[in-house]
């Protein structure tokens, strides 16, 4: 029997586990998801038989579970899909984001199976990376508590460990997400270089997502990704266009490097795109704040305003983290260009001399909608106008 | 953009297969939307069904005919600085389109709001649109235009058009309804015939040849875009039917569930483009092909208005389409408009569901048994079932529960099919006797996918065919799906010959799975595997017919173990924010969570929709629902509806106090009422009068179970349904009835009849694919029917009852137990035998006597307080010379309350809600006996959608046949007649200055009433023609004749008739039946070719005889004169 708050049941159903998983993918049995506030629901184990746990995220995408699984933002965070059916569509191969999952448990309604062999399912991704998965919880329940609760810990209990008191004190236990370095653990050991034709773009990898790379190549790019400990000197190499600061996991607040590093990008002038993560360490760099949101934008429907032309685009999300838009210091040279509709954070900064712009959302989309690729286009366009002057 | 002060808004007018309720509902949004805005709404719709045209709703409302004219003369009153005709379906956007290009708006300064004409025409001009997706690199299927000034440039078009696209070919005439005449041809013969049908019915003349993307999937997006250029995509949804099948007839799912992200993203992004490159100023729907690898795609088509698709994705989605689209017409943007369900953010966003839709046609074949029931891009559903759970196959399961049809539940199969599912499934295991039955040629299939018997009915042979065939897409391929792979076929088999994305037949196959674990477990049934089934939303009558337990054994276990389903929020949001949406559905998958809402403040009650639109039970119970609820709501009470159908207005959320998305059987009504029934608590009372027979059917459920029926108790019911206690309480009333009698055998059959005379008229409580419900003109004739269509046992009897001919009459009251109020009368045109839903009908009545009005008034009155209904009553009278007959009551709505209380200005449905709440009618400032009629006429006139039904006869008899209805009103009753028929597309063309053919056939019983229909013919311009008896007939009356050879005696040197009919030249068609059943199968042939050539067939003389003297040019001038309905209602002439 679980536990839900003050002491309610939240399932008092066993629920059998091909109710909840597709036979075909096969289940461990019941494991519990524990959350450090003491609420606890029960489910079925799908993914890798282990324990493990860390900042509970929801995110509300419909499609693109193979890449939220492969996005190494999600490093540390246990993601709840609250689109019921995940898995319908296996995995694709070109479509994941890094080389591995980085999340530390998924949470799902229902666990599919795509009508495909079992090694071009998700879950064989999941239970090869050692990442727990946990499905027939009801996950609207748990979207909505944690509505009200803020962000949390949470664990996912091994197969068969089913006693709530142990879970949830395992829950409090996890170490908190403001305390750990993942960009470390996420990012390229070594430098490496995409394409042989075009301007040198160099990117830092905090956490970078394939369809980043593919955006740039694609736009005629030529891509050098460096290490999150490159140097400004490894990141200003004289064939260097521009440079990107990647998305990636993981509070900036920690990122002293980077920030050090961004402020030597704004410094030397050469055009300067940041992406989620990449974009608040570029307004740490100009000195502006950030601040942990209550429980982040995870999803792919976030409308974003460009307080330039007044259009809305829909943008595809995933960050705790928000710039703090009237904390610029006098001088900072930045400007808010963009603003979430829904809750009016920070969604893009323009420096109003140099060819710098960052974005809080994801262009590249992986998942979600492609409306604002054109920031790649932007991008482009002023490497090109800089080489020309140069 | 300023925002206009004044806004026409055209609506759709009648129901017809392709445009239902759902521009009701689109239309009702938007009134309100731009009221709310401040803007003055004047509405045009000639549909008195409609909750839009209701007081309160528009400021002004003319049910007028959907004409330019008019447009044009409301436009020259009311003076609106703008025209909306983008949410009242194709047929506004045509009218608009035309009134533009007539320069109606440029004439009186007014302008079309939302998107542009230019686009629109884009959109809809198949070769601009190829041009603009070839600008903005979007692919699409190979395609060649047939147009043509003559017959010749339109065959070499045609031939060329051939040759380049091949065979099998997608066939889609250009601006018309649902698909009319569209359908995939794939032999040369329906190549040319269809090429042919579709030019004609093309109201430009023009008809696309498109390549056939066989097997490809079909995905759609709804899209909205601003003034501003901000774009959204606001639902996605994915066609479990493969392409080929019109979307209106296909299983539909929202959002996507096959598609990985890159390649949603590229159709979502491709469907944004388009809206951009177009220009749409408000909602469009955007189609795709999409390959079965799911690397390539094309664009199939663009519709840039609301539609059938909106409604759903809105439902789906609780996002309001339709009102932000009315919105963004007067210039407002999605940035500021707010979120109507979150009422924090803003309606710039994209719904994120966590839940999936699954949508399932209603088909009206059970009406036409012998309709084609094929299906292709014309569209045939009457409606559509929708159903919200958190897996694939829940919500199909539940849907499937709520279609409410005989013989379609998740365990459904026709009897027929077994022979062929053995066979399909046997030969898997049994190999050799396949090969066989193939070898020696004895697999024979029937045109139907059947096995059969009969080489003559042969249309190929062998098991692949035979499973080809079986699985061709008709009504019942879902069922005959699951029937083969209950049977152990392979679903990789299923899949390659449907076409069906392998997930969806995966899902289906774990339905089928838990369903023989259920046999399996009988009633050793573990919690376990209840749980399991019901998180699959079985229903407990399925679980008891598969373990064998009694339903109320199932409910029982369910009760002991706790199972009981939980209810979540459609908030668009996915629970990210905060939402007070009073929108819920049920799901087993939230059993046991914290309830998202405690059970509504009382008092508060239940009112039961109708369901899916089919025909008998359309969006008049809609209405009558709406109005039930708001009724309540104005009384300080909660309404909670339920109910199945994303088209209507009653599932819009504001339509109600809360909503909840559910099939109509009694477990899920019943399981509603629990949820909101606070503990201590009686159960939630019920509102069963308003939503048709279908919430009456479950009044003995809801009694049972001890929930209140405000107004109605099972006695009242019964006495009004069980026909014998019915019989005996109108004999002891004293009121006359015709004789009838119930038989269960064929020879009690014969007794009846023999007793009550004949001609009789036989309604079986079952059938099988023959006619529902038909006259019999002697006991040979009832023989063979019986035989022949219907079963007929001790616990399937038949009622027949003596066929009376007379002036029928419809009555509906208001009974408050003491006294009945009676708006209004109406009588039939059609002497009875039409079925009442098929009538011309005509308020107040023209021929009835003061005496003869009394005695219906006082036998209503009568019947309904002995019944001791509280609320509403509906009567059939037939009034002849030797009495007034009591035909049917019905203790609930009927489809005339909406008409009647347009036009009397009585609101029914509010009094009859309060009066079932208890007031009496003279608390309520009325009294009882019939209301003085209106110094106007009010005529409803049926519309049919016989052009969409390849093989259904018009013919008018005992069963209803049409989808819906029109109104026309004038002081002067001809007039009044004249504009029904107009808006119904009744009235025969208008000859020209050469004349125009009128080909009539008339059995001899009609003769009598030729000399009236062949005069007012003759005096608008046309000439007859007609086969020998009648063209002597016409003669002896001395009218010229051309006479025709009838069927099966050609060469006589007369042109046979169906070539005649084929030629061209005819305007109208008038054909009665004989009553007999030879001539009546020649005479189908006559009216079908008639339908299939697009001339209009009346078969009734009265219709025929209104019909040429609406023609009349002292009356024809006259259906312009228009005016509000008040001013028509209230100051009449």
């Amino acid at each position: 029997m679980s536990a839900g708050p003050n002491g309610r049941p939240l399932h008092p159903l066993a629920i059998p586990a091909d109710a909840a998983v597709d036979p075909r993918i096969g289940s461990h049995g019941p494991a519990l998801l524990a959350l450090e506030d003491g609420t606890v629901f029960a489910g079925i184990s799908f993914g890798a038989a282990v324990a493990s746990g860390g900042d509970i995220v929801v995110n509300t995408s419909q499609t693109g579970y193979q890449e939220v699984c492969t996005d190494p933002s999600y490093a540390g965070q246990v993601v709840v899909m609250t689109y019921p059916l995940i898995g319908n569509h296996g995995r694709v191969r070109d479509d994941d984001q890094s080389e591995r999952p980085w999340l530390r448990g998924l949470v799902v309604g229902h666990a599919t199976a795509a009508v495909l062999g079992r090694a071009r399912q998700i879950v064989h991704l999941l239970r090869s990376s050692g990442v727990p998965a946990i499905a027939g919880l009801d996950t609207r329940a748990l979207a909505r508590h944690l509505r009200e609760t803020g962000c949390q810990r949470a664990i996912i209990t091994a197969p068969g460990h089913v006693d709530p008191e142990a879970a949830a004190a395992h829950a409090r236990a996890v170490v908190r997400w403001e305390d750990q370095d993942f960009v470390g653990q996420v990012s390229a050991r070594a430098a490496f270089e995409v394409g042989d034709r075009g301007p040198l773009i160099a990117v830092v990898d905090y956490g970078l997502k394939a369809n980043i790379i593919r955006s740039l190549r694609t736009r005629g790019a030529r891509v050098r990704v460096l290490p999150h400990t490159a140097t400004a000197a490894d990141v200003l190499g004289p064939e260097v266009a521009g440079v990107v600061l990647s998305p990636g996991p993981g509070d900036p607040a920690r990122l002293d490097a980077p920030v050090a590093l961004a402020r030597a990008v704004i410094e030397d002038g050469r055009p300067l795109l940041g992406i989620c993560l990449g974009h608040q360490i570029v307004a740490r760099a100009a000195g502006a704040e950030t601040r942990r949101l209550r429980f982040g934008h995870h999803g792919a429907n976030h409308p974003v305003r460009d307080n330039g032309t007044g259009r809305v685009q829909v943008t595809a999300q995933n960050h705790e983290v928000t710039v703090v838009g009237d904390s610029f210091p006098a001088g900072s040279g930045f400007e808010v260009s963009q603003t979430n509709l829904n809750d009016g954070s920070v969604e893009g900064l323009r420096h109003r001399t140099k060819p710098i712009e960052t974005v809080q959302y994801h262009p590249e989309g992986s998942p979600g909608p492609l409306d604002a690729v054109e920031v790649f286009d932007r991008f482009l366009e002023r490497v090109r106008v800089a080489e020309g002057a140069r | 953009m300023t925002k206009p002060a004044s806004v026409l808004i055209i609506g759709s007018g009648p129901v017809v297969i392709g445009q239902a309720a759902e521009f009701d509902y689109a239309g009702t949004q938007a009134c309100r939307a731009l009221r709310e805005e401040g803007v003055r709404t004047i509405l045009l719709n000639s549909n008195p069904a409609t909750i839009m045209t209701d007081p309160g709703v528009a400021d002004a409302v003319y049910l007028e005919p959907l004409t330019i004219a008019s447009i044009e003369r409301i436009i020259e009153v009311e003076r609106p600085e703008g025209v909306l005709a983008g949410l009242g379906g194709q047929t506004a956007l045509n009218l608009a389109m035309e009134a533009a290009r007539a320069g109606v708006f440029e004439r009186h300064g007014t302008r079309l709001l939302g998107t542009p004409i230019a686009a629109i025409e884009m959109a809809e001009d198949r070769e601009a649109f190829r041009d603009l997706l070839d600008r903005i690199g979007q692919p699409y299927a190979p395609s060649v235009i047939v147009e043509g000034e003559t017959d010749e440039e339109r065959r070499r078009m045609a031939d060329l058009a051939l040759a380049e696209i091949g065979l099998p070919a997608v066939i889609r005439p250009a601006f018309t309804l649902g698909g009319t005449g569209g359908g995939i041809v794939d032999t040369e013969e329906a190549y040319r015939e269809r090429v042919r049908a579709g030019l004609r019915l093309s109201p430009i003349g023009q008809v696309m040849i498109e390549r056939c993307l066989v097997g490809w999937q079909e995905i759609e997006y709804e899209v909205m875009r601003d003034a501003d250029d901000t774009c959204i995509a606001v639902c996605s949804m994915e066609n479990v039917d493969p392409l080929g099948v019109h979307t209106g007839d296909s299983i539909v799912v929202a959002p996507v569930q096959t598609l990985p992200d890159p390649v949603h993203q590229r159709l979502r992004s491709a469907a944004l483009a388009i809206i951009r490159a177009l220009g749409v100023e408000g909602g469009c729907n955007v189609q795709f092909a999409l390959s079965p690898d799911a690397t390539e795609y094309a664009v199939i088509e663009v519709n840039p208005r609301v539609s059938r698709s909106s409604a759903l994705a809105s439902k789906a989605t609780g996002y309001p389409i339709a009102r932000v689209a009315a919105q963004i017409a007067i210039g407002r943007t999605l940035a500021e408009i707010p979120n109507a369900i979150t009422k924090t953010t803003v309606a710039a966003f994209e719904p994120a569901l966590d839940y999936v839709v699954v949508k399932l046609p209603r088909f009206p074949f059970d009406k036409f048994p012998t309709a084609d029931r094929s299906l292709g891009s014309q569209m045939k559903a009457t409606g559509e079932v929708m159903a919200i759970d958190r897996t694939f196959g829940a919500a199909l399961n539940k849907a499937l529960r709520g279609l409410e049809q005989a013989g379609a539940g998740f365990l459904a199969e026709d009897p027929a099919w077994g022979p062929t599912l053995e066979i399909l499934s046997g030969g898997l295991h049994d190999g050799a006797a396949d090969d066989h039955h193939e070898i020696s040629g004895e697999l024979l299939v029937g045109p139907d996918g059947l096995l059969t018997d009969d080489p003559s009915r042969a249309v190929a042979s062998g098991r692949a065919a035979l499973l080809r065939r079986f699985l061709t897409p008709s009504d019942s391929r879902l069922w005959r799906l699951i029937g083969l792979l209950r049977r152990g076929v392979p679903a990789a088999e299923l899949q390659a010959i449907t076409g069906i994305s392998p997930w969806f037949v995966g899902e289906m196959e774990r339905l089928v799975e838990l369903e023989r674990r259920l046999g399996e477990e009988g009633s050793d049934l573990t919690d376990g595997l209840l749980i399991s089934a019901k998180r699959a939303s079985f229903g407990d009558r399925d679980i008891a017919t598969l373990t064998g337990l009694p339903v109320a054994a199932v409910a029982a276990r369910r009760a002991a173990a706790g199972i009981r389903p939980g209810y979540a929020m459609v908030d668009t949001c996915a629970a990210e924010f905060a939402a007070e949406t009073p929108y819920f559905y049920s799901t087993y998958a939230a059993a046991g969570s914290p309830p998202e809402a405690p059970p509504v403040r009382r008092p508060a009650a239940l009112v039961i929709g109708s369901g899916p639109v089919r025909i008998g039970q359309g969006i008049e119970f809609d209405y009558c629902a709406v109005q039930a609820a708001d009724a309540l709501r104005r009384e300080g009470w909660e309404a909670v509806m339920v109910n199945s159908n994303p088209e209507t207005v009653s599932t819009d959320f504001d339509a109600s106090s809360r909503l909840y998305f559910e099939p109509l059987d009694s477990e899920s009504v019943l399981e509603v009422i629990a949820a909101e029934t606070a503990p201590g608590d009686p159960p939630l009372p019920a509102l069963v009068q308003f939503g048709g027979q279908t919430p009456l059917n479950l009044a003995a459920a809801l009694t049972e179970a001890g929930v209140e029926l405000p107004g109605l108790t099972m006695e009242t019911i019964d006495l009004a349904e069980e026909r014998t206690r019915f019989a005996a309480l109108v004999d002891r009333l004293g009121i006359p009835q015709p004789a009838g009698g119930m038989a269960t055998s064929l020879d009690e059959a014969l007794v009846v009849a023999e007793r009550v005379g004949y001609p009789v008229i036989v309604r079986p409580s079952f059938v099988i694919g023959g006619l529902a419900i038909d006259f019999c003109f002697g006991p040979a004739d009832l023989e063979r029917q019986l035989r022949a269509a219907t079963v007929i046992t001790e616990d399937r009897p038949v009622r027949i009852d003596a066929y009376l001919e007379g002036l029928e009459v419809d009555v509906d009251g208001i009974c408050d137990g003491t006294e009945v109020l009676i708006p209004g009368l109406m009588e039939h045109v059609e002497r009875a035998g039409v079925h009442s839903g098929d009538s011309v009908a005509v308020f107040p009545p023209r021929h009835l006597s003061a005496a003869e009005q009394s005695l219906i008034v006082d036998a209503i009155t009568r019947f309904a307080i002995a019944i001791g209904v509280r609320g509403l009553v509906n009567a059939q009278f037939i009034v002849r010379e030797d009495g007034v007959y009591l035909l049917e009551v019905n203790p609930r709505a009927s489809r005339t309350v909406p008409f009647l209380s347009k036009v009397t200005g009585v609101p029914m449905v509010e009094l009859a809600t309060r009066v079932s709440l208890g007031a009496t009618l003279a608390q309520l400032g009325w009294s009882g006996g019939l209301l003085p009629p209106p110094p106007v006429v009010a005529v409803k006139a049926p519309v049919f959608s016989t052009t969409k039904l390849r093989g259904v006869d018009p013919l008018l008899g005992p069963g209803m046949r049409s989808t819906g209805e029109v109104i026309g009103i004038h002081s002067d009753g001809d007039v009044a007649l004249a504009k029904a028929l107009l808006a119904a597309s009744l009235r025969p063309p208008v000859p020209g200055v050469d004349g125009a053919l009128a080909l009539v056939t008339v059995a001899d019983r009609d003769k009598e009433q030729l000399p009236d229909l062949a005069a007012a013919l003759v005096r608008v311009g046309y000439r007859l023609a007609a086969t020998a008896g009648t063209a002597a007939a016409l003669r002896a009356l001395g009218h010229a004749v051309r006479e025709v050879a009838p069927l099966g005696e050609e060469g006589s040197g007369l042109t046979p008739i169906l070539d005649l009919i084929a030629s061209g030249e005819v305007g109208l068609v008038v054909n009665t039946p004989a009553p007999r059943s030879g001539p009546v199968r020649d005479a189908a042939a006559i009216r079908l070719t008639a339908v299939a050539e697009g001339i209009l067939c009346l078969t009734s003389m009265e219709t025929a005889t209104a019909a040429a003297r609406s023609l009349d040019p002292a009356i024809r001038d006259r259906v312009t004169e228009i005016r509000p309905i008040d001013a028509w209602v209230r100051r009449g002439a």
